[in-house]
């Protein structure tokens, strides 16, 4: 049985005369299904979806770049509402991404679930029979041999078995089909992309990521509130977070001076983390690359940087803040920016932005800069900033940015004030009696992703299917293989070899020789022509 | 100590420099081709004719080419293992590294489908391409050696972008035959009979058939490169797939190299309008190499520039 193919298939063999269906409403609604289904359709749809692809990395994403889509509004907001009217910064969960590939899924299932009913008959019916007049095939082969008929053709059975067709006898000829495999390996490709699909749908409900700035010396509990920000599926809920906890003992980079470059090179990050679950304590290592799996959860090391501790006091002198602030690298020798906010126990509220150098050294124009990224000389800067920090209105913040509108320049910028400067240890005064600010001590921390997806697995078995499948519909082939045994005068038979291919098939001449061969092996008698 | 990462540039110069002369070879034998009797393969120009295996019926400049490619390509790849024993790692860790591994990947292929069927009229294309990729990655794409960033210290280095340059080398053959394969259609058609220089050639169905083949193992191993690069993806960023630029475009050619193959069992699509689709594929898989890697910013920033 042929392999079913929508009508539009090309295997290079001649046209076939086009079938008109008769419209009715049903007619109607078959011939459009035959219209989803066809190779054109799905041809179309693929190229459209590569198109389509193509604004995703032109524009910046959302779900890939989100700090690039609040550069381009603040760059051009008119052409920013423009683009994301058209979902462009969302583009592959857009409504028109999103419908070119379910049309396309849709064409693929309509196209192999009757492909796959058609092949599971095939696979149980015998091969075709043999055609009247072989001599007629382009790869045809006559010899003649010695031998009982009967015997010769027991033996054409045996061979073309042993060569992996699907044999039928028939008369006085033997008929084999091979390569079935070729199309059940075309429908195992189709499916697992069907299954990648699916993964993925199911991914986005099931899944959770959270992710967490941890100082060394800071735990984090594996619960909701713990997270600095957290992005759930649509079927999570609390009880799917394993109880776990994550301590951050210490982080160690190494880095490599490049002489010729000026540049440090780092060579690796490594987290010292003790991991206390139910059953105990254990001290584990994070590294780039290399997370910790633990409960189907993964932890993962993305970043790391300064968290210098500053201690805040007020003018009488009582400690009104006092913590490790990550401060966020900008250049790969770590200058850091960082922002500091004192809502409470100061005369006003202060908000301070700063300026992290791990090796400062001082420019011609007099800033700042640092030319290495390990702490050989950390000073830090302040700008300080008084008024509302706008902290009581409920809205939530970012504890990254400090929105300075409302607020009073104290030092640094065009007050006339140098910023504070302090090296490590030191103290500096807030100009105007409003306190005093210590950078007390130096820690760093490490920003960790905490991801759940248990449709990871599947996902991952559908790509094996994919790989698998795509090796062997490509390379199996799928040929018939004729041998006809015709009884001639004395005990001379004269014997007729055909092979034809079905679809792509460019060792079909050697399948022929491949026949004839094996067959006169087996008769361990020479073939004469 | 020897300073391998030098010896490596001068290999690549060195190298570059016998490209040249087997280009020109390859090229004089493209130019004196007309002269010749035509092949007799073309004459039929069925779809099971087959270009023959063996280079019986090379000329001399063809042959100088080829010889003198072989011994481009070993200087090439000892120019490459030079410069992995500079970094002591594998030499395809930035986009000089890499640019240098996928031309000796191109040779390669090139002359190993030399042994499976006469590809031997691809070799000024071939030969040239090299060249010219070899030229712009040394002056434009030319880095120090510098140690691994922890991102790239994974065994997936090894398999995922050794795997990606081997189907960029199996597409650029493909593309190569598959503008011949155009340009030789047209000729069929009698819309340029004066280009006596296409007789020489095997006819339009033959390439077509070859440049399949080609694309085809080219799109395995790209579909292991995106497979290899998402499980990557998940152990280094969390996640095996966030449509970063450089993801996008992978995919972008996984489809369009996917749409090849459909069109090609289409009807009205097979033959030239698929043929346009493989060079589409290999010009989005350039595309991805430079522009991608230099002007785009993602995740995939390791060019080093």
């Amino acid at each position: 049985m042929e392999p079913l193919r929508p009508s539009d298939y090309d295997d290079g063999a001649p046209e076939r005369p086009i079938q008109q269906p008769t419209l009715g409403w049903v007619g109607f609604g078959r011939f459009m299904w035959r219209q989803l289904t066809s190779m054109r359709t799905a041809l179309v749809l693929l190229l459209l979806l590569a198109l389509a692809s193509i604004p995703g990395s032109l524009v910046p994403q959302r779900s890939s770049d989100p700090n690039g889509v609040v550069q381009f509004r603040r760059d051009d907001q008119e052409l920013f509402e423009i683009l994301d009217a058209l979902q462009l910064f969302d583009t592959f969960t857009s409504v028109w991404f999103s419908a070119i590939y379910l049309l396309l899924f849709i064409s693929l299932v309509g196209c192999i679930l009757p492909r796959t009913s058609h092949h599971l008959k095939a696979l149980t019916s015998p091969p075709p029979d043999t055609p009247s007049r072989l001599e007629r095939f382009e790869h045809y082969r006559k010899e003649t041999a010695e031998g009982d008929p009967a015997e010769l053709l027991e033996t054409a059975r045996e061979t073309l078995a042993s060569l992996g067709y699907r044999v039928k006898v028939e008369g006085t000829s033997v008929s084999g089909e091979r390569g079935y495999l070729r199309e059940t390996a075309n429908l195992v490709f189709h499916f697992a992309l069907v299954g990648i699909l699916v993964g993925l749908a199911l991914g986005t409900g099931f899944k959770y990521q959270g992710q967490r700035v941890l100082v060394e010396g800071q735990t984090f509990t594996n619960q909701l509130t713990s997270y600095d920000s957290f992005n759930p599926g649509r079927f999570f809920s609390d009880s799917s977070l394993e109880p776990y906890s994550l301590t951050l003992n210490s982080f160690t980079p190494t880095y490599q001076f490049d002489l010729t470059s000026g540049f440090a090179n780092p060579l690796d990050f490594v987290a010292d983390i003790t991991l206390r679950d139910a059953e105990g304590a254990r001290d584990l290592e994070l590294r780039v690359n290399e997370p910790i799996d633990y409960a189907g959860t993964s932890v993962y090391l993305l970043g790391n940087g300064f968290a210098p501790w500053i201690t805040v006091y007020s003018p009488s002198g009582d400690v009104v803040f006092s913590q490790p602030v990550a401060f966020l690298p900008q250049d790969s020798n770590l200058t850091s920016l960082g922002v500091v906010k004192i809502p409470d126990g100061l005369p006003t509220q202060l908000g301070m932005i700063g300026f992290f150098y791990p090796s400062a050294v001082a420019l011609e124009t007099g800033a700042l800069t640092s030319v290495y990224p390990e702490p050989d000389q950390p000073v830090l800067t302040l700008n300080v900033f008084q008024g509302d920090l706008g902290l009581d209105e409920g809205i939530p913040r970012n504890v990254y940015s400090l929105d300075t509108d409302a607020l009073t320049q104290v030092t640094g910028g065009d007050t006339g004030v140098d910023s504070l400067v302090m090296g490590l240890g030191e103290r500096a005064e807030i100009p105007g009696g409003l306190g005093s600010v210590e950078f007390t001590e130096l820690r760093r921390f490490v920003s960790v992703d905490v991801h759940r997806d248990p449709t990871q697995l599947p996902v991952a078995i559908s790509a094996v299917f994919i790989m698998a499948g795509l090796i062997m519909t490509l390379f199996v082939t799928r040929r018939r293989a004729w041998i006809k045994i015709t009884p001639g005068k004395k005990s001379q038979a004269t014997l007729e070899f055909a092979v034809l291919a079905r679809g792509e098939d460019p060792g079909l001449q050697s399948g022929l020789d491949d026949v004839v061969e094996a067959f006169s092996q087996s008769t361990k008698s020479r073939l004469s022509s | 100590m020897l300073d391998f990462a030098y010896l490596s540039l001068v290999g690549v110069y060195s190298a570059m420099a016998v490209y040249t002369l087997a280009f020109l070879a390859f090229t004089w034998d493209l130019a004196t081709r007309s002269a010749k009797k035509p092949v007799p393969v073309m004459a039929g120009g069925g779809r099971e004719a087959e270009a023959p295996a063996a280079p019986s019926t090379w000329g001399p400049f063809q042959r100088i080419g080829l010889t003198l490619s072989v011994f481009a390509w070993i200087i090439h790849l000892l120019a490459t293992i030079g410069r992995g024993i500079a970094g002591n790692r594998v030499p395809w860790a930035n986009m000089f590294e890499f640019g240098l591994t996928y031309t000796l990947l191109i040779v390669a292929v090139f002359l190993g489908t030399l042994f499976w069927k006469d590809l031997g009229y691809l070799g000024a294309y071939i030969t040239g391409f090299v060249l010219l990729a070899l030229g712009v990655v040394t002056v434009n794409f030319y880095v120090d050696v510098v140690p691994l960033p922890p991102a790239l210290q994974s065994g997936w280095l090894v398999i995922h972008v050794f795997v990606a340059s081997t189907a960029t080398a199996f597409f650029a053959l493909g593309a190569a035959l598959s503008v011949l394969q155009l340009v030789r259609a047209r000729y069929e058609a009698n819309l340029m009979a004066k280009a006596r220089i296409m007789n020489t050639l095997p006819g339009s169905s033959v390439m077509e058939s070859l440049a399949y083949r080609l694309n085809v193992v080219g799109f395995v191993l790209w579909s292991f490169t995106l497979i290899a690069g998402a499980i990557w993806a998940e152990r280094a960023w969390g996640r095996y797939w966030g449509w970063d630029v450089k993801e996008v475009w992978t995919f972008i050619i996984w489809v369009l190299f996917a749409g090849y193959i459909h069109a090609r069992a289409t009807r009205g699509w097979r033959g030239s309008r698929a043929a346009w689709l493989g060079i589409i594929g290999f010009g989005a898989v350039l595309f991805n190499y430079t522009v991608v890697n230099i002007a785009f910013t993602g995740l995939h920033s390791y060019s080093g520039l």
